[in-house]
């Protein structure tokens, strides 16, 4: 694939100007939808163009859609703009780089589902995207793409763009409804009250990310065959120990290799030593997997991920006992405290990493290491606390030597930037 | 510390925006903050009356969330982001700088209140990485020399 589909106006000058999202063809998929489709018509597209969620579980998109039950008389739209996961940045970028066209497939999908009312849920640290999506909804509403009747149709809408105020935990998606229904950001029990059921406000909820959101208008305008026929798209956030980070569009399924390339190469020409595939929260591999091809199912065989498509490389020279310390001091830092799987497994687990890397450890720190991992394996209320195995089981496989050198001795102790220092951190999140 | 009649105004703007007013407690909160710089038991009390809601729900919810403030913070609060991407490019290197030219740790806050530094868990702008906001504008890839020039501005020593 050579040509842009999410990212092509990305990078436009003025591109968050309705003006110009319209000169380059904005809103003709809502036109066209209002003139000639029927929501039925939009969700059966969706569902042929075989879209998967972009914000990290890779869910079908059509069919979480038809989970919501058609004649429910209030429902709701929510869009999670909380990217946060360490390595993953697509989201701002689509947010700050093309903000119409989030708002095209929201109210696309709006039409579709029947709902009256969506929400942004943004996170507070994207202060950038908040203003440009403040305007460009108000932009929207002044061309008639939003409010009552639509371009003049029956169909009417409203969006609410709704900050957050620092909790990675908010992206959990019920978590994210608990936030915005004004309270802690933690997750609820599901099943059986699964979002498109039972969401915001106890109403069926379609919940769907920035990502996946931005493809729909393009399904809409061009069809589901044409979509797929572009590989499908996927953006992969790639960063770390390469020349030129960046968000990249690629087919499914290219290749780390590839990725790398096109971001410039490794830095100094060094080799590649181990890469996360997916975010922090997939399981990091080493460098003889750089052409295993990137998508749910080859990943999934490797026991990692795509999760959110965040690409993170490591250089020959990168530590990895430093690099899943950090990664566990994350999931610490962010745990909500409801389940103690998480909240004393995140807390142990960097109590004991903090020693090694201090050159206080013990051998038998190791196999405890495992056996918190393996305890943590599928107790945890909700996939933040399950996102510190991964990394655990790669370092104690793959990269064991280093955590036995710092044991013995061998490597100099170092510092971790956030350790635990009661009362010196703010506490929060 | 009372809330100008055109924040409380605003709250209850804020409110009527949402079917259930409890939903706008966290944008509610944030307007508040940006007055008064953080949020002192009193605002609480207060953003709690507007929204008719317990002051426990009020408390609750801005001691949870690491952008509202319960203590009082510096004119302009520093996140400095120090995870995988930015440890990876140098993050460890900003800190240490950032440490010795405010004379913080992070956590703290400059004795003449201009500054608090913080650590960020992610600021999602790993392609900007090291990176760094302060108050509501990002930074990055951050050098020693342009954490210089952003604090202090060309040539001002400290």
């Amino acid at each position: 694939m050579t040509e842009r589909v999410l990212l092509r106006h990305v990078g436009v000058p003025g591109q968050e100007d309705i003006e110009t999202y319209l000169r380059h063809g904005g809103y003709e998929a809502l036109r066209r939808a209002l003139r000639e489709l029927s929501p039925e018509d939009v969700v059966e597209m969706v569902d042929r163009s075989q879209l998967r969620g972009r914000g990290g579980a890779g869910f079908p998109t059509g069919r979480k859609w038809k989970f919501v039950p058609k004649d429910a008389p209030v429902k709701y739209l929510v869009v999670n703009g909380d990217e946060g996961e360490p390595g993953t940045f697509k989201d701002r970028t689509l947010l700050e780089g093309d903000p119409h066209l989030l708002l095209e497939g929201m109210i696309l999908t709006c039409y579709a589902m029947g709902i009256r009312k969506a929400f942004i849920y943004l996170r507070r640290e994207f202060y950038q995207a908040y203003r440009k999506l403040e305007r460009a909804i108000a932009q929207a509403y002044e061309h008639g793409f939003l409010g009552e009747r639509i371009l003049g149709t029956d169909f009417s809408c409203d969006i609410v763009l709704h900050p957050g105020a620092g909790a990675y935990i908010a992206g959990e998606e019920t978590a994210l409804l608990e936030s915005l229904e004004g309270k802690r950001a933690m997750p609820r029990l599901k099943p059986p009250y699964f979002p498109a059921v039972m969401g915001l406000y106890n109403q069926p909820t379609v919940l769907n990310n920035v990502e996946t959101m931005c493809c729909i208008p393009w399904i809409v305008k061009h069809g589901p065959e044409w979509w797929l026929a572009q590989g499908p798209p996927q953006l992969y956030s790639v960063s770390g120990h390469v020349n030129r980070p960046g968000v990249i569009e690629a087919p499914l399924g290219t290749t780390a290799r590839e990725l790398i390339e096109r971001a410039g190469g490794v830095r100094g020409g060094r080799r590649v030593k181990a890469f996360y595939p997916g975010g922090t929260s997939s399981r990091p591999l080493r460098a003889e997997h750089l052409d295993v091809p990137l998508n749910h199912e080859s990943l999934a065989k490797l026991g990692s991920m795509l999760g959110s498509g965040a690409v993170i490389i490591m250089d020959e020279t990168t530590d990895m006992v430093q690099v899943i310390a950090r990664v566990c001091e994350f999931y610490r830092e962010e745990s909500c405290g409801k389940c103690t799987p998480c909240r004393e497994g995140t807390r142990w687990v960097t109590q004991i990493l903090d020693r090694i890397l201090h050159g206080r450890g013990r051998m038998e720190d190791l196999d405890l290491l495992e056996s918190i991992a393996r305890n943590m394996t599928g107790t945890c209320f909700c996939p933040l606390g399950e996102s510190v195995p991964p990394s655990l089981r790669a370092g104690l496989e793959d990269f064991r030597d280093e955590f036995v050198a710092y044991i013995r001795g061998a490597r100099t102790p170092v510092e971790m930037p956030v350790r635990i220092r009661e009362g010196i951190l703010a506490p929060g999140g | 510390m009372r809330l100008s009649e055109a924040t409380r105004e605003e709250i209850r703007r804020l409110a009527a925006r949402y079917p259930v007013a409890r939903s706008a407690l966290i944008p509610a909160l944030l307007r508040a903050q940006e007055e008064l710089g953080w949020l002192p038991p009193e605002a609480q009390r207060e953003v709690a009356e507007l929204l008719d809601l317990p002051v426990e729900a009020v408390a609750e919810v801005a001691s949870f969330y690491s952008l509202l403030f319960t203590e009082p913070v510096g004119e302009r609060v520093i996140q400095l982001c120090t995870n995988v991407s930015c440890l990876l490019n140098g993050a460890e290197v900003i800190r240490r700088h950032l440490e010795e030219r405010l004379g913080i740790r992070p956590g703290q806050t400059t004795p003449d209140g201009r500054y608090t530094l913080r650590i960020a868990e992610c600021l999602a702008a790993c392609d900007q990485a090291p990176c760094m906001i302060v108050g509501t504008e990002r930074y990055g890839p951050l050098t020693p020399e342009l954490v210089d020039r952003i604090l202090f501005g060309d040539g001002e020593r400290r």
